[in-house]
């Protein structure tokens, strides 16, 4: 029997689109390797994020305790290690967000296992699974083999379909294991609030880069006419132009919307790293050799702040 | 205070990279490798801490062939004190890097460890959260602070991570935001990009690493088994996105993102 045990990453009251994508991963495993796909859920208050999850047709088992509601990884380890150890799973498979990327490893060692992370495909035959990722910021795709009995996994949701609703699963709760001494303790959160779609979630995502000066202005504008989400490089990151949430890129965010529109971005490896799984790139430079026109759909050598406002009235009119 | 950082000798992020025929490993041919980046900025910021209370003890670890002790002295010429090398023959996974690691904190002792994120050859992100589990000890991850590195505070080049009464306070990025959190110490700390610009190595600098002490250890000396639970069997190129076109105007965009990609 080898078991998946899906970690959701969730907001406290609703499951993140991105642990349904990483619930399609753990399907794909768990028909390979003949097994069942069970869902975990830690934190406080997450009854409703249990019964979304449990609808989209997996038994779920909640951890809904004080005890565990900020994602500390000394505590949520534990946690993850005693469903894992129930429910008797060979992989322990989790949505490659900033929660899992931070707990998962420390399950990896409490179990024993090998650990791969931003996985974006299976290779090998029948129940012996292989796991493709990219090293090198995504120059370059690793096929790996994992040699311990248990398995870990951060995927990446981006390259994987999301799971469909099915018949509910059943919901029970997982008493806490000992936790211990914790030694790490919560002080605040500062949460990034925008009216914006979620930038891994939006169908169209507007960027910009260094060439926006600081003046993001044209860049919201776009993306508020086009209902789009706004990203950016790292370069407008470092400068304190926008939140760190919105930094695209091999340490920020994989994003692949339909449409992806640079903004002043030249295009380097790192960031392409996050975005190159879009549907249609569209990109604006001032720079006819930017490295972005190499994979763009549609370049548009111009400086962004005169063709931005043209491009906004030609979508205004039919 | 003493402080224990990784160093990672890694490819040149700014040169493409790309793999063998046989697929066996990258082209090595003309490649330069540099201190992996994140670890720059783990060491940028042990130094700042040092300085920031007057006394302490930087020692950098780097688990590597012999020629990393090239990127472990780049980090002495930035001001750390001295070095350990882990030396391997053949890469290690991140988990037997942090059982080589957690073997080198418990005879060295230190209050913290700050480690990069990740390093940018192998992107696993892995290191920090495993040695932090082997040690039993608290951990925060992707370690940034909520100035720019563009702000005032930069300049005067003012540790990011507060250390007081036992702990340390650390601001994370994180899906969503900003955490803060306190870990006790002693504790592993991970960088992210926007924790600090790492400084120079002056010219003084460069001329004390050379006689700066390398202590050398082997896996067999720490008794850690490297045997990978994580084995590569291949590498590939991913597939690339076929050329685009450049259009003259931005009606021709328009008219082309409707009726041909048919996506606004
Ligand atoms: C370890 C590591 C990790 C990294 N991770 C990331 C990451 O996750 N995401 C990321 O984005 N980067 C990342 N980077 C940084 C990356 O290497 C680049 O430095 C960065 O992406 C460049 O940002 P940019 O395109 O905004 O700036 P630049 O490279 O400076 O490009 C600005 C572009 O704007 C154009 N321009 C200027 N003015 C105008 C104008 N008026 N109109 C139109 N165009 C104009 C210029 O021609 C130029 O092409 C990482 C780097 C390292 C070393």
């Amino acid at each position: 029997m080898s078991n998946v045990l899906l970690v959701a990453e969730h907001l406290n009251q609703s499951l993140k689109k991105s642990s349904l994508h990483a619930l399609e991963a753990a399907r794909q495993i768990a028909s390979r390797s003949g097994g069942k796909v069970f869902g975990l859920v830690v934190g406080k208050g997450v009854g409703e994020v249990a019964n979304e999850l449990a609808r989209h047709g997996v038994e779920v088992l909640v951890a809904d305790d004080a005890r565990v509601e900020h994602p500390l990884a000394e505590a949520w380890s534990k946690v993850v290690e005693k469903a894992a150890k129930e429910v008797s799973a060979t992989y322990v498979v989790a949505a490659s967000g900033s929660q899992s990327k931070d707990v998962l490893p420390r399950v990896a060692a409490r179990l024993g296992a090998g650990m791969a992370s931003d996985v974006i495909g299976f290779g090998g035959e029948g129940a012996e699974i292989t796991f493709k990722r990219p090293m090198w910021a995504g120059s370059v795709i690793a096929e790996v083999e994992i040699t311990t009995p248990v398995k870990v996994l951060t995927v990446r949701p981006t390259d994987f379909s999301a799971a469909q609703p099915g018949e509910a699963g059943q919901v029970r709760s997982l008493e806490l294991p000992d936790l211990g001494t914790i030694r790490t303790h919560f002080v605040e959160f500062r949460q990034v609030k925008s009216e914006r779609p979620p930038l891994t979630e939006a169908r169209i995502v507007v960027s910009g880069g260094r060439g926006t000066r600081g003046d993001f202005s044209p860049v919201e504008a776009l993306a508020d006419q086009l209902g789009a989400a706004v990203g950016a490089t790292r370069a407008a990151v470092d400068a304190g132009w926008v939140p760190n949430d919105l930094q695209v890129g091999q340490t920020g965010k994989t994003v692949a919307p339909d449409l992806y529109i640079a903004l002043g971005i030249s295009g380097a490896i790192q960031h392409v790293a996050g975005m190159k799984g879009s549907k249609v790139i569209v990109a604006i430079n001032k720079d006819p050799d930017a490295p972005i026109f190499q994979i763009a759909d549609y370049g548009l050598v111009g400086d962004l702040f005169q063709v931005v406002p043209e491009l906004q009235k030609a979508l205004t009119g039919k | 205070m003493k402080i224990l950082c990784g160093v990672k000798r890694v490819e040149d992020p700014d040169q493409k990279i790309k793999v063998n025929p046989d697929g066996s490993w990258i082209a090595l041919d003309g490649i330069n490798y540099k201190p992996n980046p994140y670890d720059e900025i783990a060491v940028e910021e042990a130094l700042r801490l040092k300085e920031a209370h007057g006394s302490g003890e930087v020692v950098v670890v780097s688990i590597g062939g012999e020629e990393s002790v090239t990127e472990m002295r780049h980090a002495m010429a930035m001001g750390a004190d001295r070095g350990i090398l882990v030396k391997v023959s053949e890469r290690v996974d991140s988990d037997a890097a942090a059982r080589l690691l957690a073997k080198v904190v418990e005879r060295e002792k230190p209050d913290l460890v700050i480690l990069g994120r990740q390093a940018v050859d192998s992107d696993q992100g892995q290191t920090g959260q495993l040695l932090a589990e082997y040690l039993g000890w608290g951990q925060a991850t992707f370690a940034a602070k909520f100035e720019s590195l563009e702000s005032e505070e930069e300049k005067a080049k003012k540790p990011g991570l507060q250390v007081q009464d036992g702990k340390v306070r650390v601001i994370r990025e994180i899906d969503g935001g900003l955490e803060v959190l306190d870990v006790e110490l002693p504790a592993v700390v991970t960088t992210e990009l926007r924790l600090n610009h790492p400084r120079y190595a002056s010219l003084p600098g460069i001329m004390k690493a050379k006689k700066k002490p390398v202590e050398e250890l082997t896996p067999a000396d720490l008794g850690v088994d490297v045997t990978p639970k994580v084995k590569i069997r291949k590498l590939s190129s991913p597939p690339e996105r076929k050329a685009g076109i450049k259009v003259p105007d931005v009606a021709t965009l328009v008219e082309k993102l409707r009726n041909e990609a048919k996506v606004i």
